[in-house]
């Protein structure tokens, strides 16, 4: 029987842990790579940036006291992934006293807001887009027009989203061209507020959906090309079920397995995939967070988001996998 | 419906030799366009199917059997086309309805088997909601233990478990499949059902199993059906009558004794001799294939350029498919 068995929940959550286990790693061995010491190198940095930096004494000690450096290796390794996985990120070096995970916290919801629902508008638009563009029944006009919406697609991020800024606030004025709520609102599940969030999420999420929708379009369209050759698609067809019954469970029910599974590294790569957009429209998420903390070299600051990217990566997999046997019944057999 | 009642009326009035006729094709021509010209698939075919029988479409693979089976549908797939001829299901022609009607006929008057029926279920939907489906498509909503009583029934009538009425394809085996494709061509008693190959991809005990399940079907519920297929063996033990096929044109058609015991075209001779026998083993001697292009064929007889009894007349006229004896029927200038 299709669905979820005990072994393949169990593999799965493995892989999640093993994954973030691998990344914090990962983090903590590249700047105990770089040579030099790390500390030493950061704070002549800004101390030739700036002349004088404030606190910075007390900066360093923490600094130590968060990494252990007089300690060996191992013991460090095992605190800094006993830090991690409680979310103790330590201190921004460019924003001492703030903690990492306070400003982490701050900035995440609004990026996995934006990009997690400018995602899957651009999955269901995209996937249509595709799927209609290769049903041999779309009447002629509609299959005409499909393609002309994709040429967008090539059009470089960057530049569609100053276009859509230029255009759609400098000119038209519909809406504000940076930020993400408007000033002097109370937050809260109040009316005003949550208007104020979508006003300002128009920009970056038609961005987003435009650029990527492309991608959706062509993977789906060719699927959906391989799906029309299937004997089950002519058994359908003799059955003399209704054509829209045979595109929606036949053709896209079939074809959309493949695209789940790439929604999934998408899912993954939404954080990374932040940086550019937050930084067009001045959207104060984690990607724009990124920014600052490389402009500034923000070592901990860095570190942190990194390891938050490892994080929801390998949750958003692990929640689509577990997912996934429900939508193909043929997998638990073929994994276990 | 008025389709219906037509129906009704017109099958009383066909008749062949005596006999009611359930399907009569008349001269049917389907051509696949190709850059360097028509491919004539199936050329000036004639034959009729009688109420209750099973005919046997027999010839080697490419030589227009699958074409035919789904022009009788109306379901031959681009680049194809039906280029002429008359599909007569009870009376009516099917090659001048619409879609709509079409699809009111096909299952409720027209099953197939595919051929490929180890890929004809969709992976992603349970067995009872495939058959179902057929069913309420041209019933309408039913109850839904009266449905499951008869998806439970229609199982139990090709002879399959009850527990599999659950199951999702990959979950049965390839006989098993083959089976839920009859018990679905069954569930709207048809007049007609095409088998296409159904045991193609079939080991050979499960093969005379599923040509038994055919047999009792047959026998039980008075359909008619067309098996086609290359296996003599198998066809003689379950058609009535068989029809010869060569390079898209019907060559001989004969009750399925007279076929074995005095074949008179020299193509069906060559195939009854090439029949692996137990008892000695004879040189096969069908080994070419088509061997002319179907985009271009000769002049004259079709089988002149394999034929060990090729004549100068054969050359220049193509001999028509004339009823010689009562029942035989046989394209060839041998016999005039
Ligand atoms: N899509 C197509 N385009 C061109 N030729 C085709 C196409 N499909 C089938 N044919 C040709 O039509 C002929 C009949 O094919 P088919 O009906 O599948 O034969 P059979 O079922 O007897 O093996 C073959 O010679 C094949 O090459
Ligand atoms: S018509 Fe001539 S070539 Fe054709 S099968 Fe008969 S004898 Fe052979
Ligand atoms: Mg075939």
């Amino acid at each position: 029987m299709g669905g979820l068995t005990w072994n393949y929940v169990l593999k799965r959550v493995g892989m999640w842990f093993l994954t973030i286990w691998l990344g914090t790693t990962i983090i903590f061995l590249i700047p105990r790579l770089a040579p030099g010491d790390p500390v030493a190198g950061v704070i002549s940095r800004l101390t030739a940036q700036s002349g004088y930096i404030e606190n910075s004494a007390q900066m360093i000690e923490a600094w130590r006291a968060r990494f252990g450096l007089d300690q060996p290796w191992p013991v460090q390794y095992i605190r800094y992934v006993g830090n991690s996985l409680r979310f103790d990120l330590g201190y921004s070096l460019a924003n001492f006293p703030s903690r990492v995970e306070s400003m982490v916290a701050q900035a995440l919801p609004w990026t996995v807001g934006l990009l997690l629902v400018a995602t899957l508008i651009s999955f269901v638009i995209g996937n249509t887009i595709g799927a209609l563009m290769a049903w041999e029944r779309t009447p002629g006009w509609i299959r005409n027009l499909l393609p002309t919406t994709l040429t967008f697609t090539s059009i470089p991020f960057f530049m569609l989203g100053i276009l859509l800024i230029y255009v759609f606030a400098f000119g038209l004025r519909w809406f504000p061209a940076s930020g993400s709520v408007g000033r002097g609102l109370t937050a809260g599940l109040n009316w005003p507020y949550i208007a104020s969030i979508i006003h300002h999420a128009i920009l970056p999420a038609t961005a987003i959906v435009i650029a990527s929708m492309g991608f959706w379009a062509l993977g789906m369209r060719g699927m959906m090309i391989t799906t029309a050759g299937e004997d089950y698609m002519i058994l359908a067809q003799a059955k003399g079920l209704k054509p829209s019954r045979i595109f929606w469970l036949y053709g896209v029910r079939n074809s959309i397995l493949p695209q789940v599974t790439a929604l999934t590294l998408s899912l993954g790569g939404i954080v990374g995939g932040a940086v550019l957009v937050e930084y067009i429209f001045a959207y104060p998420g984690v990607g724009y967070l990124l920014y600052q903390g490389i402009v500034t070299s923000d070592y901990t600051l860095i570190q942190g988001i990194v390891f938050m990217l490892v994080f929801t990566t390998a949750t958003f997999v692990l929640i689509l996998d577990l997912l996934y046997p429900l939508i193909d019944p043929r997998i638990t057999y073929e994994r276990g | 419906m008025t389709v219906q009642m037509e129906r009704r009326q017109a099958a009383q009035s066909v008749t062949a030799n005596g006999r009611a006729v359930t399907l009569e094709v008349k001269n049917l021509k389907v051509y696949y366009a190709t850059p360097t010209g028509d491919v004539r698939a199936v050329d000036d075919v004639s034959f009729h199917v009688y109420k209750g029988e099973i005919l046997g479409l027999v010839g080697e693979s490419g030589c227009g059997k699958t074409t035919t089976a789904m022009a009788i549908l109306r379901m031959v797939q681009p680049p194809g086309r039906i280029v002429g001829g008359q599909v007569l299901l009870d009376g009516i022609d099917l090659v001048g309805l619409n879609e709509s009607a079409l699809r009111d006929v096909r299952w409720n008057t027209l099953a197939l088997i595919p051929q490929g029926a180890m890929n004809s279920l969709n992976p992603v939907m349970r067995i009872h909601t495939q058959i179902a489906e057929a069913i309420q498509t041209h019933e309408g909503r039913q109850p839904k233990d009266k449905l499951k009583q008869r998806i439970l029934d229609l199982l139990s009538m090709v002879g399959l478990p009850s527990r599999i009425y659950d199951m999702y394809p990959h979950e049965l085996s390839g006989g098993m499949k083959q089976r839920v494709c009859i018990a679905m061509a069954i569930a709207l008693h048809p007049s007609l059902i095409i088998a296409d190959e159904p045991t193609s991809a079939l080991d050979v005990v499960v093969q005379r199993v599923v040509g038994q399940t055919l047999l009792d079907v047959k026998e039980r519920m008075d359909v008619s059906m067309i098996l086609i297929g290359h296996d003599m063996g198998l066809q003689a033990q379950l058609v009535d009558r068989i029809a010869v096929m060569y390079a898209g044109h019907m060559v001989e058609v004969a009750p399925v004794e007279a076929i074995f015991s005095e074949p008179l075209h020299p193509y069906t001779q060559l195939l009854i001799e090439s029949i692996p026998s137990i008892k000695e083993r004879k040189p096969l001697k069908l080994t070419e294939g088509i061997t002319h292009d179907l985009r271009n064929p000769p002049p004259g007889c079709i089988f002149q350029e394999r034929c060990p009894k090729v004549m100068d007349v054969c050359r220049r006229d193509r001999p028509p498919l004339r009823q010689l004896k009562p029942e035989h029927y046989v394209a060839c200038h041998l016999y005039e």
